[in-house]
């Protein structure tokens, strides 16, 4: 069984407060752990930090996979538990830059005046892994990565174990520069990922009027993802990677909405901080 | 299905939003995309062909250079981009299938993405009136 558990669903910027409360305000984060152990935990949003005490004591080695390095995916790593624990091996997997390396990337936040501990002094034991369209294992875990649509280098990863499957593209403009995914599933950024996957956490972050306005920021309104979601015939569909701006009373009237309106043949739960999704 | 990167992705939307022609090969030498405006220099939609290999491509152009010298599929900017993987530039004439002579100017890059991953090339034409 793979349990897969939402510690971050907000986009962009924490955005906690009272009207938040119900969806999570935390940015992105996702444990997923493998019916062997194995730990993979997907972005290091600010979630990261309530994730840190869920971790089993035992546990000797993270795998940390980043999509890429805008701060709403990385913030929370400075806080993240074992990588200040001697003993503990973390491995970071995340995209190359198209000058920098991966390491020097990350030390532009891990390091001051940004964070006051640069990351050559975290006292774990740390191994990057730069990844692009690749194919890795972890643990029990197959996973492939690829490069998708959105501002600097991004990846998706596809995570497969004991014939189940989750794809975590959670920024994500496939439809930048085409209209209705009409170029067909091979032109469509993302898809191979997304086949026929049993749960896909996909960027929901606008509405179609938002979109109008950030075309080209490397976010999906709404109805995109789901008509996403519906080209890779996912099973179950999990929004995420909400807008900060959104509360939760908009939220739910902006799922509602949507579904009424495709009434999609397939099973959708919008992300919300905490829940827990198991495979069987 | 076969899922094409990123860099071709982006490369085939932006095409599809431009006025200039232009061609879209990957690392085999296969006509990957063309843009509305390339249909009348291959006098084909891209819509009814699709793919096209790179012997097929080449059989379809007559092309010669600024003196009328015959030219063949290899001296031309997107093969030079492709093999040599750098920029290349020329002027030519292209007899296509609808039997138009055009004067065009090609300029050919090759694609290098993320992670230094070659994924192939792309040519620009611009109609020169001569």
């Amino acid at each position: 069984m793979m349990q897969i558990t939402l510690w971050g669903t907000r986009g962009s910027l924490a955005a906690p407060g009272p009207e938040t409360n119900r969806y999570g305000g935390n940015t992105s984060c996702v444990g997923v752990e493998g019916p062997e152990g194995t730990l993979l935990v997907l972005d290091a949003g600010t979630g990261i930090r309530r994730l840190n005490a869920s971790l089993p004591k035992t546990l000797r080695r993270v795998d940390v996979l980043l999509t890429h390095l805008h701060l709403d995916h990385i913030q929370g790593l400075g806080f993240f538990g074992p990588l200040r624990q001697p003993g503990y091996e973390v491995h970071i997997w995340g995209p190359a830059g198209t000058s920098l390396s991966l390491r020097e990337r990350l030390s532009r936040y891990l390091s001051p005046p940004l964070f006051p501990v640069y990351i050559r002094d975290m006292t774990s034991s740390i191994v990057l892994h730069e990844v692009a369209t690749d194919n890795f294992e972890i643990g029990e875990f197959k996973i492939s990565s690829a490069l998708v649509g959105h501002y600097d280098p991004t990846l998706g990863f596809r995570i497969e174990t004991a014939g189940k499957s989750v794809t975590y593209l959670p920024d994500h403009e496939p439809a930048l520069g085409t209209k209705d995914f009409s170029a067909g599933p091979e032109w469509t950024s993302g898809y191979a990922l997304a086949a026929g996957v049993d749960f896909l956490i996909h960027d929901a972050q606008y509405t179609p009027v938002e979109y109008e306005m950030r075309m080209g920021w490397g976010h999906s309104s709404i109805p995109q993802s789901f008509q996403f979601a519906g080209l890779s015939e996912a099973k179950h569909f999990v929004p995420f990677h909400h807008d900060p701006n959104h509360s939760d009373n908009e939220l739910d009237r902006l799922f509602k909405q949507q579904i009424r309106s495709m009434k999609p043949a397939f099973k959708v739960t919008p992300a919300a901080e905490g829940m827990v999704f198991k495979t069987d | 299905m076969a899922q094409q990167e990123i860099e071709m992705i982006l490369y085939r939307h932006l095409a599809s939003h431009l006025q200039t022609p232009v061609f879209l090969i990957d690392t085999e030498g296969k006509l990957v995309f063309f843009n509305e405006p390339a249909e009348p220099i291959l006098g084909r939609r891209f819509a009814e062909t699709g793919t096209m290999s790179a012997a097929e491509l080449s059989s379809i152009f007559k092309v010669t250079d600024l003196d009328g010298n015959p030219m063949e599929s290899d001296e031309l900017p997107l093969a030079i981009a492709l093999a040599e993987r750098r920029p290349a530039n020329q002027r030519l004439w292209i007899l296509g299938l609808d039997n138009v002579r055009r004067c065009i100017e090609s300029t050919a890059l090759p694609i290098i993405g993320q992670a230094d991953r070659f994924l192939g090339a792309v040519a620009f034409f611009w109609e020169l009136d001569l």
